[in-house]
């Protein structure tokens, strides 16, 4: 009986045997990780912000973003940049502020001076330099790649790889889904981050952003808060939540839940959480959505909880609430997460505090849901200090099934990031 | 000033109450820290990039009304709340007590904390920052009707999440 394989590759696939392995080095490794920054992260789309967050000429943004120290900014004509944040002359970043206004950007080491679209705008003594320094070419350096989806900023460190669009591919449709919420088609990033790092391997997110195989072990306090609430979250018997929920493969290693809603939903389903008074307010929403979208889009809008992968770190959660999460290793070991809401620009206060309210009860690093995964994530990582004698992750849930029959609790759709990432990766030196 | 505001409560009386909440949290006596509170009181984690925003337009890292913060207290008094289970140590240093106000019946103080927390196979965080409350008499009892719990912290980072009461 050879169950598990024998073999000595990160992924290890199966199709006749119908099973699927993962080899635990990929989440300790250094050399792994020192592969995935040049081999993953420096060949795909990743997510740098939205345009949200950047409201007027002069509105910057700082962040890493595949480890780069990026400036997110959008400069006086109005055209958004993504701008390395570090000085032409010897390194130093030039905006040391998380955000703000700026007219220039000021390298406080020599005082080299940038205009928001990253031009150099003074050097101090320029006469010292010879004749062929040329300012027209010092400016701040931008990412080679700069593209948008429906205000979705996403930068790509290689400047031969295919166009944002095509590299989205399926996942288009699932990020309409979401910005379909607005009238205007304009949603906006709300004002407040969390940002908290993870004692785990990156690519456990992406695995647990997606897994509804979790739910009942991982989740139960807050299925029984929901129950205290008065919401049904009870399973047909012999069945896991969430039922007839399918795990999706949107191609190019993007993937995504699409669960029938039971929990509840801003846009536009009624649940006793959100009290009386609420009732008549979300089938208002609701009529507008039929209205402007038809009966069945509405349907597909408000009705489905749908968790997206953007291969390979942005997760787009259209759940209880919308959360848009991002996440950068640090070491195999730790990863940085930061999270946002995500909500329609027409919301009035009341619909506001309503979807802020929801977003607290799950999601975050102070609600009932994600400090248990935290949890769950690092108990994984610290089970991986014996990944010589325990080497294999199963991922093989659904495998004897028919593709259009994978279930969000099966882990067809985990596959597909892992597919993915082993075909980027190459084989194993 | 601050010893007597309005001849209605002294900082030593708020004093007792922070240092009596500091002990009953740390011990995990969560039902008897909930009485400590008023029926309709709230309690905030705001934001570390935000820490004077509104939690009706930003999206906080806590913000409980009090239905919901009953319902924490029950998902943390569950062994199913794997985030703190088993239970993390925390040991709490309140410090620089003041009574910054009184309107009506409302009394606002604000105070230091360091919060240690301890837990098995993790490593020793220790949240910095300062409390603002407003405290509300009831039945001759001094309560709490809000607290605010702000973090230093530019970013939660390896504080990592916020699953006991801060």
């Amino acid at each position: 009986m050879n169950y598990q394989p024998s073999s000595h590759d990160f992924v290890v696939e199966n199709r006749e045997q119908k099973t699927f392995f993962v080899n635990r080095e990929v989440f300790v490794s250094a050399d792994v990780l020192e592969r995935e920054q040049r081999a993953v992260f420096d060949h795909c789309w990743i997510y740098v912000g939205h345009a949200s967050e950047l409201k007027n000429p002069g509105d910057f943004k700082t962040r890493p973003v595949a480890g780069r120290p990026i400036i997110f900014c959008r400069d006086r004509e109005g055209a958004v940049h993504a701008l390395i944040n570090c000085c032409r002359h010897r390194g130093a970043l030039v905006c040391r502020e998380r955000e703000g206004n700026a007219r220039q950007f000021y390298c406080m080491y020599h005082g080299w001076t940038y205009h928001p679209d990253g031009r150099l705008k003074s050097v101090p003594g320029a006469d010292a330099y010879g004749a062929a320094f040329d300012t027209g070419e010092m400016g701040l350096v931008a990412v080679p790649r700069l593209e948008a989806y429906r205000d979705f900023y996403f930068a790509n460190f290689d400047r031969d790889a295919v166009d944002l669009g095509s590299y989205l591919g399926g996942a288009k449709e699932y990020i309409d889904l979401v910005v379909d919420q607005s009238p205007s088609g304009k949603m906006q990033i709300v004002s407040g981050t969390q940002e908290y790092d993870i004692r785990a391997n990156w690519k456990l997110l992406v695995e647990n952003s997606v897994d509804d195989y979790h739910l009942i072990s991982t989740h139960s306090t807050w299925l029984n808060y929901m129950r205290n609430s008065g919401v049904n979250v009870t399973p047909p018997k012999g069945e896991l939540l969430p039922t007839r929920g399918f795990g999706r493969d949107l191609g190019n290693g993007h993937l995504t839940t699409d669960n029938p809603n039971y929990r509840g939903r801003p846009v536009a389903r009624w649940i006793s959480v959100y009290g009386e008074d609420a009732k008549a307010d979300i089938d208002a929403i609701r009529n507008e959505l039929v209205s402007r979208l038809g009966s069945a889009r509405a349907a597909r809008v408000a009705d489905t909880n749908r968790n997206l992968c953007i291969f390979p770190n942005l997760v787009i959660n259209d759940g209880s609430s919308v959360t848009v999460r991002h996440f950068y290793p640090i070491a195999p070991d730790r990863m940085h997460v930061t999270a946002w809401a995500l909500g329609p620009v027409e919301e009035t206060e009341a619909q506001r505090a309503r979807r802020l309210h929801a977003f607290l009860t799950f999601y975050g690093p102070g609600g009932f849901a994600t400090p248990d995964d935290v949890a769950a994530l690092e108990a994984a990582q610290l089970g991986f200090a014996a990944w010589r004698e325990v080497p294999w992750s199963d991922l093989s849930r659904g495998m004897a099934k028919a593709p259009d029959q994978q279930l969000a609790t099966d882990e067809g759709h985990l596959r597909v990031f892992w597919r993915k990432w082993s075909e980027l990766m190459g084989a194993r030196v | 000033m601050n010893e007597i505001v309005g001849a209605t409560v002294s900082r030593a009386e708020v004093e007792d109450l922070l240092y009596r909440e500091a002990d009953l949290l740390d011990s995990w006596r969560l039902d008897d820290w909930l009485k400590l509170l008023t029926d309709d009181a709230a309690y905030y984690v705001p934001p570390n990039d935000k820490p004077d925003a509104d939690p009706r337009f930003a999206l906080f890292t806590i913000a409980d009304d009090m239905v919901r913060l009953r319902e924490r207290i029950i998902r943390l008094k569950d062994p199913n709340c794997h985030a703190e289970y088993p239970l993390s140590r925390t040991r709490r240093l309140i410090s620089n007590v003041r009574i910054t106000g009184v309107d009506g019946d409302v009394i606002a103080v604000v105070a230091n904390f360091i919060v240690h927390r301890f837990r098995h196979n993790d490593l020793q965080r220790v949240f910095v920052g300062h409390y603002r409350y407003k405290l509300r008499r009831q039945g001759g009892q001094l309560k709490i009707a809000e607290r605010r719990a702000i973090l230093d912290a530019e970013e939660l980072g390896l504080l990592g999440s916020v699953s006991f009461i801060l």
